[in-house]
């Protein structure tokens, strides 16, 4: 029985050997008829073997993510990565070009060392290993994560003429999978007088921001998996904080502590920062909900349409409020609008996919789109929101965004 | 060896049914966190809330902070806290309402108790939890003397920080746009 085996064995490397061989001299002197045949070399020579975690083709290297250090080296780590919106397609964006916004780079974690400790106004305080997380049942859900600072650069006194993703990338849509923060809770035994958590991430900044417990028995995760494998380190491995639909900076990264308090800790990101400025001096504090607000990425600024005729329009809408229920779009300048086709508008807090076809007719065209969603609540024009807050106010900017193409098809970044 | 076969799938039947009595049974996530005590806790609890409650011992005045600062803040925000290259973390007082507001530790910053928590846990940015607790209070201490709010001899301590009134304290609107699912 074994010799059988073995004598197939040495068959197959035989045949193989042969094939091989075969090809090889193919390369070196082609016999005739076979060159005749239409086709691209790649497709006359064997193909590359197969590798254990897969890259995106060499061809699509510009495909990167629109890095911001305003630092410079001084702190590298800190700053952020957008996505690249403008280049890609579907509501799910790629792990690896995720938006990223860190304070103090992304730590190194081990994940047998990592703990996440719950304590506070509870009557078990108790300390996770990750191994024990992973062990919990889970559940799957798709949501964007949009830091609140999205969006600041289209606040600038002259429109940058960078691309879409450049101003507007820093949000991103994944599925996520986790742990109902809710059950961990009820492990410790949430006590009646907790009315906040504090949230730390294992940062060198220790990040941390304070969350209403209505909000974490409601929908918050202890999210483990993205896009249906571990967390990527800059999302937060081994263990973060998700918060659908709230500002990006609450959903702590690289998650240590939940300490449940009676009331907010008042942390340096929801005081000093993330808190927004109005005119007359004053300012709100924890407007944790990110606003319906809506984008072109197809065409937009920096592309150029080659020549008249039909074009799609596509883009992204979501709201921190829930479902994205209508998309229009303008192709004059918010003059006349026309209602958009989505994609996805069945899951609450988490990026649409809008599309409508256009007949460009060659002459100059403002884009325009303006999403609504099931609160009613509808994206405003860029005046609105200039006029409600502060000069510096650079949160939560959910405003119109105007791509003007040109008579020779350039498209650039206008404010309308 | 078809013997041996038999009884596996037997075995695998047994062990199948097995599964699908507990699955049926589970109503319970598991419980897998760790009891802690008091004292492993105190080793990881930073957060300072306005109460002050959690500040640990220790004191220091700006007198003694403005070495400190000058050591190991400057580089980054500037003599006297004026900025450059981060944030600037002195004056702006009264510019708020301004067309040209100026947001500082001194003309924005709600509580005292924050500049003492933020240090402590991450400054200074490429070398966090280096300094001691009578460091970071003193540096504390200086940067709200620079403001203006507490005088150079004035002690910081767990007992004085949460005591101090920052100038723009009541001019935050908590604002709470969500609310709970209801039933």
């Amino acid at each position: 029985m074994n010799d059988e085996k073995n004598d197939g064995r040495r068959r197959f490397l035989a045949h193989g050997a042969a094939l091989v061989g075969g090809a090889a001299s193919a390369s070196l002197s082609p016999p005739g008829g076979a060159q005749e045949l239409a086709g691209q070399p790649w497709e006359r020579v064997y193909g590359a073997a197969f590798t254990g975690y897969g890259q995106p083709a060499k061809h699509e290297a510009p495909v990167v993510r629109h890095i911001g250090r305003p630092y410079g080296d001084l702190a590298p780590g800190s700053g952020s990565a957008l996505t690249p919106l403008e280049s890609l397609e579907g509501i799910i964006t790629p792990s690896a070009l995720h938006n990223t916004r860190n304070h103090s780079g992304t730590p190194d974690i081990d994940p047998k060392q990592h703990r996440l400790l719950i304590h506070g106004l509870v009557a078990r305080p108790l300390m996770f290993t990750v191994e024990s997380l992973l062990h919990y049942p889970m559940t799957t859900r798709t949501h964007f994560v949009e830091c609140s600072g999205n969006s600041s650069r289209g606040l600038a006194p002259q429109p940058a003429q960078v691309p879409a993703g450049a101003i507007h990338g820093n949000t991103s849509c994944s599925e996520w999978t986790g742990i109902p923060l809710r059950v961990l809770l009820e492990e410790a035994g949430l006590d009646k007088s907790a009315k906040w958590l504090l949230a730390e991430g294992a940062d060198s900044a220790h990040m941390s921001r304070s969350v209403p417990v209505e909000k974490a028995l409601d929908d918050a995760l202890i999210a483990l998996y993205q896009n249906g494998e571990r967390l990527r380190p800059e999302q937060g491995y081994p263990v973060r904080l998700l918060l659908p639909g709230w500002e990006g900076n609450m959903s702590v990264k690289w998650l240590r502590r939940i300490k449940a308090t009676d009331g907010p800790t008042h942390t340096k990101d929801e005081t000093s920062k993330y808190t927004d400025p109005l005119p007359d001096g004053r300012s709100l504090q924890f407007t944790f909900e990110m606003g319906v607000k809506s984008l072109i990425t197809r065409p937009s600024s920096t592309m150029t349409l080659p020549r008249p005729g039909l074009y799609e329009i596509t883009g992204l809408a979501w709201s921190g409020a829930g479902r994205i229920r209508q998309v229009e779009v303008s192709t004059d300048g918010g003059a006349t609008w026309s209602a958009a086709t989505l994609l996805g508008e069945e899951r609450p807090r988490a990026h649409v996919r809008f599309r409508l076809p256009w007949e460009w007719n060659g002459k100059p065209a403002v884009l325009q789109s303006r999403a609504t969603d099931e609160k009613g609540r509808v994206q405003p024009a860029r005046k609105d929101y200039f006029a409600r807050y502060a000069p510096d106010m650079r949160y939560h900017n959910n405003s119109i965004v105007s791509w003007a193409v040109g008579a020779d098809g350039k498209v650039t970044h206008v404010y309308a | 060896m078809s013997t041996r076969s038999a009884g596996g799938s037997l075995f695998l039947i047994l062990l199948w049914s097995c599964a699908a009595t507990t699955q049926t049974t589970a109503g319970k996530p598991p419980t897998l966190g760790t009891p802690v005590g008091a004292a492993e806790i105190a080793r990881w609890d930073i957060s300072i809330p306005p109460s002050g409650a959690g500040l640990p011992a220790g004191s220091g005045t700006a007198r003694q902070g403005q070495q400190v600062y000058e050591q190991k803040c400057m580089a980054c925000h500037g003599a006297k806290g004026a900025g450059k290259p981060a944030d600037p973390l002195a004056g702006g007082t009264g510019s708020l309402a301004s067309k040209a507001p100026m947001r500082t530790v001194g003309s924005y910053w709600p509580y005292a108790t924050t500049v003492f928590d933020y240090i402590r846990r991450s400054m200074p940015f490429v070398q966090p939890h280096s300094l001691t607790n009578d460091e970071v209070y003193a540096v504390t201490a200086y940067v709200l003397n620079l403001n203006g709010i507490i005088g150079g001899e004035d002690v910081m301590n767990a007992s004085t920080l949460p005591r101090v009134k920052m100038p723009n304290r009541d001019n935050f609107i908590l604002v709470h746009p969500w609310k709970p699912k209801t039933p």
